[in-house]
């Protein structure tokens, strides 16, 4: 059904592909149960719903949606017995463009999502749990839905789970290939049945103000299949995998120039830049030289093959190391001005041009943004008509001083972050690639 | 649009399709209103597109004000007020698609399938651009998360990857028989 399941590299360690890897593995619940399936939702419902969240803290566990907040701490901003009817919304969405490891998970392994649902919905006091995924994947959300019905049959969703006095229910809902919807509260709109319209914070933090006006968690398909590991492997083992500020494995989606592209699970920061494509992803096609990499799906900062950071090690003393060399963490790329984001990352080699490769990115924000708010509804049609410009060898010598001026005064300007997800790309290219910009626009092309 | 007594969808609601409906709405407990994409969804895959008795006929039934329909069928990409081709290829239009070669790949389909390669016409609850004979509809779309195994189009309901200029024909022949 989803081809894409190469054997793991022996770098990798998979734990949430684990599943999907196993020879002769199939989407269903037996043979989800006969690998011991199910065993940690029974073990959460044995235990304090405080103890959950605790350990998901202590694991630290960062989202895996983009925005790498820490999970445990989300969690902990709803109060379990304050009344009020909690959801759980789980962001299925995966639209940034480069990322493409939620698909596998949903089509290959949709009952390790429903089991991290109902551990978290018992954690947080959850009785109504929406799975939104983009109505691109028709597949996933059959095959989800059917293991909804697998595990009500089974007692493991609906009325008094496992006996325990604890009732769950979870459906699916389907997007209408908007890519907004995958901000959260747009996410919580769109499932209201409204124009998905982004809310603004304060006051609509989905934790406090969410889906029907209660206290929501959205989460990420993938941080939700990272909640069933922790209570498996308990969280002190979990997060040794990772660093010390970002526990477990991180799917490192590989697309573009590279020989070996694909998804691939490592420990968070095990790899470099350059292990991860010269290693891992078996390196540049034949004669070819690396560009630039975005590393966090479209909307991170671009990073350029020459450059040379300045971070400091753990022992304080300032260095400066290569691109290659940053290793693929959350907090080493925030230190060097980018992202380790949803994963998703985008690989250019020399035959790439910055101009185009930009161009592409802000046709894709001008035709996704909301609308709601005049800087970003204007600034990416303005961004997008500048470059495309360009490429028709139309553009001027102060275009990209425009480029600029235009994506500085969206940023931070917007009722949602798409705002910089759309002049990051911009700023970035131009401020990294700026010798091509210029050239381009004075009639290079 | 164009609605003449005949063809209204609202009046030709098989009782599969009804069953389905009140069935979809018990998955929102909380706000009936939250069944309006499902509903869309249902209604589109059954006619093709959604008529403006559709619209007033899903807002009837929710409760709500037919503009609340509306605005959702000229927002979300995927609904649309016309008929599309019978298959409806949507070919990735972004970064690692177009690096891999989509745009190629969008020309070829249109070729294969008689879709006018210079027609975007899209969104706002338009049909995307149809061939002639009404088979097929090719457009462009965005990431479909697809990116390591690209370029890749969604046709109907069925991703194919790695597509080659070579294998669009071929593609094409299959869908055509
Ligand atoms: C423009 C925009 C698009 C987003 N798209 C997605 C997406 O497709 N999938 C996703 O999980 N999160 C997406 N997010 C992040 C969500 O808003 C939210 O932070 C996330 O779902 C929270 O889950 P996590 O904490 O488990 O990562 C997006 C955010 C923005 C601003
Ligand atoms: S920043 Fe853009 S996408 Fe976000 S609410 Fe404003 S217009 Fe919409
Ligand atoms: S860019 Fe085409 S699937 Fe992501």
């Amino acid at each position: 059904m989803v081809s894409l399941i190469p054997q793991p590299h022996p770098r990798e360690r998979r734990v949430i592909f684990e599943n999907i890897s196993r020879p002769g593995w199939s989407n269903d619940i037996d043979t989800y149960v006969a690998h011991g399936g199910y065993e940690q939702l029974r073990k959460a419902l044995g235990m304090q719903p405080q103890e959950i969240v605790d350990a998901v803290k202590a694991a630290n566990l960062r989202g895996r949606g983009g925005a790498g907040f820490p999970c445990g701490i989300k969690w902990s901003f709803i109060k379990r017995d304050d009344g009020k009817p909690h959801y759980i919304v789980v962001n299925g969405d995966e639209s940034e463009p480069g990322t493409f490891k939620d698909r596998y998970i949903l089509h290959n392994d949709p009952h390790q999502l429903v089991e991290g649902v109902l551990i978290a919905a018992w954690a947080l006091n959850v009785k109504l749990a929406y799975i939104y995924i983009r109505c691109e994947f028709p597949h996933a959300a059959k095959i989800v839905w059917n293991a909804i019905k697998e595990a009500k049959a089974r007692g493991f969703v609906g009325k008094n789970i496992l006996g325990s006095g604890f009732d769950c229910d979870i459906y699916v809902h389907q997007g209408a290939a908007a890519y907004i919807c995958g901000e959260e509260t747009s996410l919580i709109e769109s499932l209201e049945g409204k124009r998905p319209y982004p809310r603004i914070k304060p006051p609509y933090f989905p934790a406090v103000l969410g889906l029907y006006m209660s206290p929501t968690i959205v989460n990420n398909v993938e941080t939700l299949c990272h909640v069933v590991h922790i209570l498996r492997m308990g969280p002190e083992e979990y997060s040794k995998m990772g660093t010390p500020g970002d526990g477990g494995t991180r799917t490192m989606c590989v697309s573009g120039d590279v020989m070996r592209p694909g998804y691939y699970e490592l420990p968070a920061g095990a790899v470099t830049l350059g292990e991860l494509i010269n290693d891992v992803c078996g390196g540049l096609r034949p004669g070819r030289k690396l560009k630039a990499v975005i590393p966090g799906g479209s909307s991170a900062k671009v990073m350029r093959a020459d450059e040379v950071y300045k971070i400091k090690g753990a022992d304080g003393v300032e260095k400066e190391i290569p691109m290659l060399d940053v290793r693929m963490d959350a907090a080493t790329l925030a230190s060097v001005g980018t992202m380790v984001g949803s994963g998703g990352v985008m690989v250019m080699d020399d035959s790439r041009d910055m101009v185009w490769a930009l161009n592409n990115l802000n046709q894709f924000y001008a035709h996704e943004s909301c609308g709601q708010c005049t800087p970003c509804r204007e600034g990416s049609l303005w961004m997008s008509k500048v470059t495309t410009r360009i490429m028709a060898g139309e553009g001027v010598a102060s275009d990209p001083a425009n480029l600029k001026t235009i994506a500085d005064n969206i940023a931070g300007r917007t009722v949602c972050a798409f705002g910089e997800a759309c002049s990051w790309p911009t700023q970035s290219f131009l401020a990294k690639f700026p010798e091509e910009f210029a050239a381009a626009a004075s009639g290079g092309k | 649009m164009t609605t003449d007594s005949t063809s209204r969808q609202a009046d030709q609601i098989p009782p599969e399709l009804l069953a389905e409906i009140e069935e979809r709405i018990t998955h929102y407990p909380v706000s009936k209103r939250s069944a309006s994409l499902p509903l869309l969804h249902l209604w589109q895959n059954h006619f093709g597109f959604v008529d403006d008795t559709g619209i007033e006929w899903i807002a009837t039934k929710l409760e709500l004000q037919p503009v609340n329909i509306y605005e959702l069928v000229t927002f979300y990409p995927w609904f649309r007020r016309e008929a599309a081709g019978k298959t409806i290829i949507r070919v990735c239009r972004t970064l690692a698609c177009a690096m891999a070669g989509s745009y190629q790949v969008r020309e070829k389909f249109c070729a294969a399938t008689g879709v006018d390669p210079h027609d975007h016409s899209h969104g706002f609850g338009h049909a995307p651009p149809t061939s002639p004979d009404g088979k097929f509809s090719v457009e462009f779309v965005e990431c479909l998360a697809s990116c390591g195994s690209a370029p890749v189009a969604l046709i109907n309901d069925d991703l194919h990857e790695r597509i080659t200029p070579e294998t669009v024909e071929t593609i094409v022949k299959e869908l055509a028989s």
